[in-house]
């Protein structure tokens, strides 16, 4: 009997639903030190703004309990360089489906680099970061309203070509409605959930232990958040959902197929156990048999 | 968490790498300091350690992020680590004991480059910072033929702290103590010693705290390599979290690190 692990995501054919989630695979470049990478479903590769830019202040990483804090903010070589230099990099070592994440800070930065990366032909989905907690003016600025979310949209829709999927932030009173307004506003998908602000502070220090201050939450500390939230989306809305937060294993891959995902993103794992997507690619023939699912299309809840 | 033991349940599929160390000891050295051996494993299939001053990414049970400690020493079959208890992760490092078995990334990190054209090369360390250049000294011996033009000065607090002059000592080298309360050696930090002493050398390798490394910097007319120190959250260039802004743009320091050229540091962003 075989267990068909592909899926189809806003019309891009994926082999599996596993893609490691934007700013914890880099381009791909370390990871394939580790394992083949073209045994992915497709990449999400950092997200990438007009300029390059450093980030935040070091410390930029806190342990948490089940999770981490980061505050990094949006490092990485600007659309340019990752057009002229990275992408043709990874066509050395990677044929798979690109998703390009893209941030910004202003409506015409979004555009600008979403009109760009259109053009590039591994670029099969284009995944627009309104989400990021650790940028001022822009990033999760954008998601946190309906009405900013359907601008956004909108204006990558006008000068793009491919899917659109619009990258959610878990930092708001009512995410279906959020959602809502990016399908209404003519996207093709959505991808939740990005990190949830948070905050340590080091008693010996007596000083936030993140030097910005705040960060975003990840790993399993939020994965209940992540089923919710996407469990309350795909219930609201009719386009494909990327469901991330926390996932990391076969088993916790169902899960959120379960509460709605088509596709699913592994974050903060990687960072921990690079081989993880590996894992649970090769674990997820093995768990569908026994759960008796025949293909990964098909997941409902009960 | 990653439950490790989720990838061997399920599965005709082998897992195909193995990155589990076993401990051969572990003993405390010095106040609040460890040095634990670790057998590799068989199958060996981590990034290899080609270096002195690469280091080992260790999980534990309990906490999330793996623990980046320094490599001390290793041979075919074993590394050596050294590491201060500094926080909840280490101080529950400290308990374990010989047959644990840990999850190790390891050979991690750029490490220290051997010059050829060095006659007398200085090592100058401080605290935890000293680990990494007893590995650097076998190696640096292996390239000198005279072991009294190769000196090494070691700094601690205070003599409660001190750890591995012995071992420094029977490797034949210009071995030179300092503690911060003068209570074992010489009295002070590192950097006055070596400028007042007139200790010969004309080359550097570093590894300790960051005020250390930034008056070796500021002190030392000749060229050197410093080790940094950031917090890290993958510890293999993937997660940006370590950067450091450069004289050849930023850099992470668990990768293109942790050991920098003094030229490319910009001190003032650090």
């Amino acid at each position: 009997m075989e267990y068909d692990m592909r899926v189809d995501l806003a019309g891009v054919k994926l082999d599996n639903p596993i893609i490691p989630a934007s700013g914890t695979f880099g381009f791909g470049e370390e990871f394939k030190e580790f394992y083949d990478i073209n045994i992915l479903g497709a990449l999400s590769f950092k997200g990438t703004t007009q300029e390059k830019r450093f980030g935040n202040k070091t410390p930029r990483i806190a342990e948490c309990p089940s999770g981490m804090l980061n505050s990094v903010g949006l490092q990485n070589p600007g659309i340019e360089n990752v057009i002229e230099e990275i992408l043709p990099r990874m066509r050395t070592f990677y044929r798979k489906p690109i998703i390009a994440n893209i941030s910004g800070f202003s409506i015409e930065e979004y555009q600008y680099c979403c009109e760009k990366i259109d053009k590039e032909k591994q670029v099969e989905i284009i995944e627009v970061n309104i989400s990021c907690p650790n940028v001022k003016h822009g990033g999760m600025s954008f998601g946190t309203s309906p009405e900013s979310a359907a601008m956004i949209t909108k204006a990558v829709k006008s000068v793009t070509t491919k899917p659109v999927f619009m990258k959610l932030s878990p930092n708001v009173t009512d995410i279906v409605s959020i959602a809502q307004a990016c399908e209404n506003a003519g996207a093709d998908g959505i991808s939740l959930i990005n990190t949830m602000l948070g905050m340590r502070i080091n008693l010996k220090s007596e000083k936030p232990m993140l030097a910005n201050g705040v960060g975003g939450l990840s790993g399993p500390a939020i994965f209940p958040i992540a089923i919710r939230m996407v469990y309350e989306v795909s219930h609201a809305v009719n386009i494909p959902i990327m469901g991330m937060g926390g996932v990391s294993s076969a088993q916790d891959v169902i899960e959120m197929m379960m509460a709605g995902a088509t596709a699913v993103q592994i974050g903060a794992a990687n960072l921990v156990n690079p081989y993880i997507c590996q894992e649970i690619i090769d674990e997820l023939p093995d768990l569908m048999k026994k759960m008796g699912i025949r293909s990964l299309k098909k997941i409902k809840i009960k | 968490m990653i439950r490790e033991d989720r990838a061997f349940s399920y599965g005709e599929n082998k897992i195909n790498y193995n990155n589990k160390y076993e401990i051969i000891s572990q003993h405390k050295i010095a106040d609040n300091v460890f040095e634990m051996k670790l057998k590799k494993p068989l199958d060996y299939d981590n990034p290899i350690i080609l270096k002195p001053g690469q280091f080992a990414n260790i999980k534990l049970d309990g906490y999330f992020l793996r623990r980046p400690i320094s490599i001390c020493d290793w041979t075919d079959d074993t590394i050596t680590l050294i590491y201060k208890v500094v926080g909840e992760g280490t101080d529950m490092m400290s308990y374990l004991t010989k047959g644990k078995v840990l999850d190790i990334i390891s050979g991690l990190g750029n490490g220290f480059s051997l010059k050829d054209d060095i006659k007398q090369p200085l090592l100058i360390g401080g605290g935890v910072g000293i680990p990494p250049l007893y590995a650097l000294a076998k190696h640096v011996i292996s390239k000198n033929e005279n072991l009294k033009d190769v000196s090494v000065v070691l700094g601690f607090n205070t003599k409660e702290e001190v750890f591995y002059l012995e071992e420094f000592k029977k490797l034949g080298l210009n071995v030179h103590l300092t503690t911060l309360d003068g209570s074992l050696g010489n009295f002070g930090f590192v950097t006055d010693f070596v400028a007042n002493n007139n200790i010969p050398f004309d080359y550097f390798y570093s590894c300790g705290p960051l005020a250390m490394l930034r008056a070796v910097t500021e002190l030392f007319d000749t060229d050197g390599q410093i080790s940094m120190e950031e917090r890290m959250g993958c510890g293999f260039g993937a997660c940006m979290g370590c950067s450091i802004e450069t004289k050849n743009g930023s850099k992470r320091v668990c990768k293109e690190g942790p050991v920098f050229e003094k030229e490319e540091l910009i001190w003032n962003t650090i």
